[in-house]
């Protein structure tokens, strides 16, 4: 299914630092969005569109037999965007349109005006149900199909998320993986801090999901627990995603007195060092 | 005395169990239908869904949040999720989730809510749906019914499910009288029923209302007032055509609703008429008003709350004074 030669992680690198210059360019040039928390997420997402596990049809978005990508943390809206440029749903060009009146690329992702986006998500705690709802109904009409749903670890406060797995467990749904983007960062500080729900990957065993913490920025971690996604047919699959909110542009940020600068958009100043601390792209 | 026993109505089942039983017709027809149950299936009647089709039934227990967001999952894959709950939890309990998951997707999801109104009695005001359809029409593309009786029910259920886009059809706990003898083949949404003509005033309603507005009709006739009576069953889109007939033609207007006075078909009718006609028409409201109701047997509810026949009679009179 994937390519683990270095050559293929080569790769995925070089995406990944695509991803992360776009979402520092389209942030600042919008002047507002969630860069840090888009940062934190970007291994994980450059790896299920270009690492060979999401199937998808960037001409037929619609495809029945595609697999889902749900972006439960809305607010990763650039992140999301990135991608589906890159993977061919609309030009690169196009996302610097981010926030702008009139703009399909909304503040948080809106399924009737983007093609590729599966869910409009941004009030928290709703994909992974609306993505139980998706695994379920391909499983209906027997489309071998997979739902990825990538969660922020504040939004798992959201009760609606254990609401929904516990559902995913009772109905042994084993299309369906969560991902938990376990940065350690929400709106106002640190997780630990807000609402302490560690041990994230313990409560999803308890609810009777397989599960796993994974280094989230090691895009071999990341490959070897998606291709592990197959090996339990009757059972929800719950990757914890350990992250640094800002990845890739954390000194910068440190240099801001701010680790967590959550939802602002960096200084036309600050994105330009950014830019050049992330590196040129081949 | 029993509702519509005054005009001859005889009791027929309650608006739940007709849309329960054509649900389940519907099932057979139709293999994109699903049913999504917190664990009240046998109070919505799902049951009857379930019994015949249980691979597309999912009780995923006492969670309305997730069972409304996986409903959007099921419609965007051409599902036609059915949603069924009692109105005051499907509604206030998930309505972020109809909001985002439903309403801002326009997904073709079906939310049925039962148990509204006052009329479900001894278990209380935390049980009784009294702003639901405030709540549902406040939701951009949302369609809202409010069916009367048992085959008005059936039909709305059938046309909930032919139309696309998002619904909210509300139902009720008790047996109601049969209003529709004939079946209520002229049921068509967003389009009002005429089930009286008469020049004098219109008496608009929905749901059990209607039954009683029939009742109060026939009171007026014996004092010489005509009225038209019209089963307001789709709050919206509202027939804009009725409410500005009514208006330009009888001049007096009393709606009358089991739901509070905020955001329901008195509000709606009334942003109606003041939009479409330039005629200043007297208006009257018989609902809940502004509170919470309390536990008891329906009837005496229904009396204490001043939603009764009586009420629709007298306010038709304080209409007729102020013409």
């Amino acid at each position: 299914m994937v390519s683990e030669t270095t050559e293929g992680v080569e790769h995925l690198e070089q995406m990944a630092r695509r991803l992360r210059q776009h979402i520092i360019t389209m942030t600042t040039a919008a002047g507002s969005g969630h860069p840090t928390s888009s940062l934190s997420s970007v291994e994980l997402v450059s790896a299920l569109y270009f690492g060979g596990f999401l199937r998808f049809r960037a001409g037929e978005p619609e495809w029945a037999g595609r697999d889902r990508f749900i972006l439960s943390k809305g607010h990763a809206a650039p992140l999301l965007y990135a991608a589906l440029a890159e993977a061919g749903y609309f030009p690169v060009e196009s996302l610097t349109e981010l926030r702008k009146l009139g703009s399909v690329l909304e503040g948080h992702p809106n399924m009737l005006r983007l093609p590729g986006v599966e869910a409009s998500t941004g009030s928290l705690g709703q994909g992974l149900s609306i993505g139980l709802g998706h695994a379920l109904s391909v499983s209906l009409d027997e489309i071998d199909a997979r739902v990825y749903v990538l969660l922020g670890d504040g939004e798992i406060g959201e009760g609606q998320v254990w609401e929904a797995a516990a559902a995913a467990a009772k109905y042994r749904v084993g299309n369906l993986t969560a991902i938990v983007d376990h940065n350690g960062f929400q709106q106002t500080g640190r997780t630990e801090e807000v609402l302490d729900l560690s041990p994230i990957e313990d409560k999803f065993k308890a609810f009777g999901w397989h599960a796993s913490t994974i280094d989230g920025h090691s895009l071999e971690a990341v490959l070897e627990a998606l291709s592990n996604a197959g090996n339990y047919p009757s059972q929800p699959q719950a990757i914890i995603a350990t992250t640094e909110k800002g990845h890739g542009i954390v000194p910068l940020l440190k240099e801001l007195n701010d680790e967590n600068f959550h939802g602002q958009a960096l200084s036309a100043e600050v994105a330009e060092k950014a830019l050049q601390h992330l590196g040129k792209v081949s | 005395m029993l509702i519509g026993e005054s005009i001859g109505l005889e009791m027929g089942k309650a608006t739940r169990d007709a849309f329960g039983h054509e649900l389940e017709k519907i099932g057979h027809e139709r293999a994109e239908v699903v049913v999504i149950d917190g664990d009240v299936g046998n109070s919505t009647r799902t049951e009857y869904f379930a019994k015949s089709f249980p691979d597309r039934f999912f009780n995923v227990g006492i969670a309305e949040s997730n069972l409304v967001s996986m409903a959007g999952g099921f419609a965007a894959n051409g599902k036609i999720p059915v949603v069924a709950s009692f109105a005051a939890f499907l509604m206030c309990n998930s309505y972020d989730q109809i909001r985002m998951s439903v309403a801002f997707t326009h997904s073709n999801v079906k939310l049925v809510g039962s148990h509204a109104g006052i009329s479900i009695g001894e278990d209380g005001p935390s049980q009784m749906g009294i702003e639901d359809v405030a709540l549902a029409c406040a939701l951009p593309g949302m369609t809202v019914i409010v069916p009367a009786d048992e085959p008005s029910a059936r039909v709305a259920t059938r046309s909930v499910m032919d139309h696309i886009g998002p619904c909210y059809l509300r139902v009720g706990r008790p047996s109601v009288p049969v209003v529709y003898n004939d079946g209520c083949s002229e049921f068509c949404l967003g389009k009002a029923i005429q089930l009286r003509d008469g020049k004098d005033v219109t008496l608009i309603a929905n749901g059990l209302m209607v039954a009683m507005a029939m009742e109060a009709a026939e009171l007026l006739a014996q004092r010489g007032v005509e009225c038209r009576v019209l089963d307001m069953h789709t709050v919206k889109p509202i027939d804009q055509e009725a409410v500005a007939e009514a208006v330009g033609e009888t001049g007096a207007i009393v709606v009358a609703e089991e739901h509070l006075q905020h955001g329901g078909l008195g509000a709606v009718v009334a942003y109606a008429a003041s939009q479409l006609s330039s005629n200043s028409v007297p208006f009257r409201y018989v609902n809940l008003g502004d509170q919470f109701a309390e536990s008891g047997p329906a009837e005496g509810l229904l009396e204490k709350y001043h939603l009764t026949t009586q009420d629709i009679f007298q306010a038709a009179i304080s209409a007729l004074e102020s013409k």
